[in-house]
């Protein structure tokens, strides 16, 4: 009952409207950078919160999945523009380390690639997201079939990990919020899980 | 244990004399800030690199019991009952017993040191400390032969630090330096910064600040200070022993296991502003390097 009528108030929001809320964090983001409201070590500030949406839209994508099956919520109309705006802060997130925390020093670059496990996972997983972001598209889904569409699109699966392993290795010690990043990835894959099992069995 | 006054060790006459001189400095723009309502001398320890403004030293700080992020200590320090306040001290020492801090400010010599502050995390800052030398009050306690290591402890108290109540670590926060590393000259107690009392989210009312090794070192709101034989347990370290280890010393040729240490960003230099390549004992390198003489640093990191 509840699931419908959400729903139905659904129906008439262009998709146009979710990539206009994406955006909102970003502008408000650009608005404190320019007022000075990011504290005292701006760039830091930038780069983690970038990095913190761009987690936030990914498990936003896991969830919508569970919450059709379990509530009948449909949101996958959506999908493409919370999966694409995930991609979009994950390329600024990395901009901002190569170039305002870095600064394109590509010895210290490559070497923080090859040698620290948290910036290798990132970058394994800004690289799968590669794939996902080019074949998103009604064109690439026609092209290569639903079921290879769906197949490489659960690339998504292993990024979600990778990127809440990320936030958590880059951290001292064991701070709440990046446990609790991957304490949902775990839930909402769990539940897919949980599900093909039930259904196979 | 007895209660020492100090004014009992320190004639009076000498410590108004001391007074006098820094007036005087003042009076010749020695004494740092114009306006400073803490006196203390110049020191030729001091950097020249310009400080970090007030600002930005006392709205990011990293004091996990008031909170895990930068801005927590600002927030929520401010409920801290910073006096009266007294600092015990331990273990092997002729005199043990509980200082009060005003006690102690009266009997030592306050200089402003402008040093260098690295911290593990990979940025630094420049920090016009007002402080005294550890060695001065480790010799008031008088320090027995059998001492070899000196282990400090920050207070607790939850009522007034929310973070404690987190079990990010295991606390109260403790810290150590070896002997030698406790009486350097560079190593001091601060009491205050840019000419103010410490800020309660820098470690008032007393903290300790140990220019050549990772910020964490420098242990904050000290209640505590004992002098031992063996090398006493510390908080990162007992976290994590692989990757954080006793002596913390700013090394760019010792990694954290996890991130590089090569470099740093100073805060509050701009958005643009270069990266800073990290120097070898954060570039104290000349006053401290003989304490490690024989030891090799990746080992002993």
């Amino acid at each position: 009952m509840i699931a419908q009528r959400i729903n139905g108030v659904l129906r008439p929001v262009p998709t146009g409207f979710v990539y206009a809320a994406g955006l909102v964090p970003l502008a408000l983001l650009v608005w404190q950078a320019a007022t000075g409201g990011l504290g005292v070590d701006p760039v830091k500030a930038i780069e983690h919160r970038l990095g913190e949406l761009a987690l936030q839209f990914l498990v936003g994508v896991l969830a919508i999945s569970p919450l059709r099956w379990w509530t009948g919520v449909n949101l996958i109309r959506f999908r493409r523009a919370i999966g694409l705006l995930s991609f979009f802060y994950v390329c600024l997130h990395l901009s901002v380390w190569l170039a305002l925390d870095l600064q394109f020093r590509w010895a210290e670059i490559g070497a923080d690639i090859a040698k620290r496990p948290y910036i290798t996972l990132g970058m394994l997983a800004f690289v799968a997201m590669i794939p996902l972001a080019v074949t998103s598209t009604n064109g690439a889904i026609r092209r290569m079939g639903a079921s290879a569409w769906t197949r490489l699109h659960r690339l998504t699966y292993l990024v979600a990990v990778l990127g809440a392993l990320h936030f958590l290795l880059l951290v001292k010690a064991w701070p709440p919020e990046p446990i609790i990043y991957l304490g949902c990835v775990l839930f909402l894959l769990g539940l897919r899980a949980f599900r093909a099992l039930r259904r196979g069995g | 244990m007895r209660k020492i006054g100090w004014s009992e060790v320190t004639p009076r006459a000498d410590w108004l004399n001391r007074r006098q001189l820094m007036a005087a400095a003042g009076v010749i723009g020695l004494a740092g800030p114009a306006f400073a309502r803490v006196e203390a001398r110049p020191s030729r320890f001091s950097t020249d690199e310009k400080p970090n403004t007030f600002e930005e030293i006392s709205n990011y700080n990293n004091f996990y019991e008031f909170g895990l992020d930068k801005a927590d200590p600002a927030r929520h320090a401010g409920a801290l009952t910073v006096d009266p306040w007294s600092v015990e001290i331990a273990g092997l020492v002729e005199r043990p017993g509980s200082y009060p801090l005003d006690d102690i400010l009266k009997s030592v010599t306050l200089e402003e040191r402008i040093y260098r502050l690295r911290c593990v995390e990979g940025w630094s800052m420049v920090v016009p400390w007002i402080g005294f030398e550890l060695r001065e009050l480790l010799e008031r306690a008088g320090v027995r032969p059998a001492a070899k290591f000196v282990a400090f402890e920050t207070l607790v108290r939850p009522e007034e630090m929310p973070g404690v109540r987190s079990r990010i670590l295991d606390w109260p926060y403790r810290e150590g330096l070896r002997l030698d590393e406790a009486m350097h000259p560079l190593t001091i107690l601060a009491t205050g910064l840019y000419g103010e009392e410490m800020p309660k989210q820098n470690g008032a009312p007393i903290r300790l600040v140990v220019p050549w090794k990772y910020g964490f070192k420098s242990i904050k709101s000290i209640v505590r200070i004992s002098l031992v034989e063996t090398m006493p347990a510390t908080s990162w370290n007992m976290q994590n022993p692989r990757e954080y280890g006793f002596y913390s010393n700013v090394n760019p040729a010792v990694d954290h296991p996890r991130w590089s240490q090569a470099s740093e960003r100073r805060i509050g230099s701009g958005f643009f502003a270069p990266r800073i390549e990290t120097r070898l004992f954060n570039g104290y390198e000349e006053e401290v390097a003989h304490l490690y003489a024989g030891q090799d640093l990746k080992v002993d990191f």
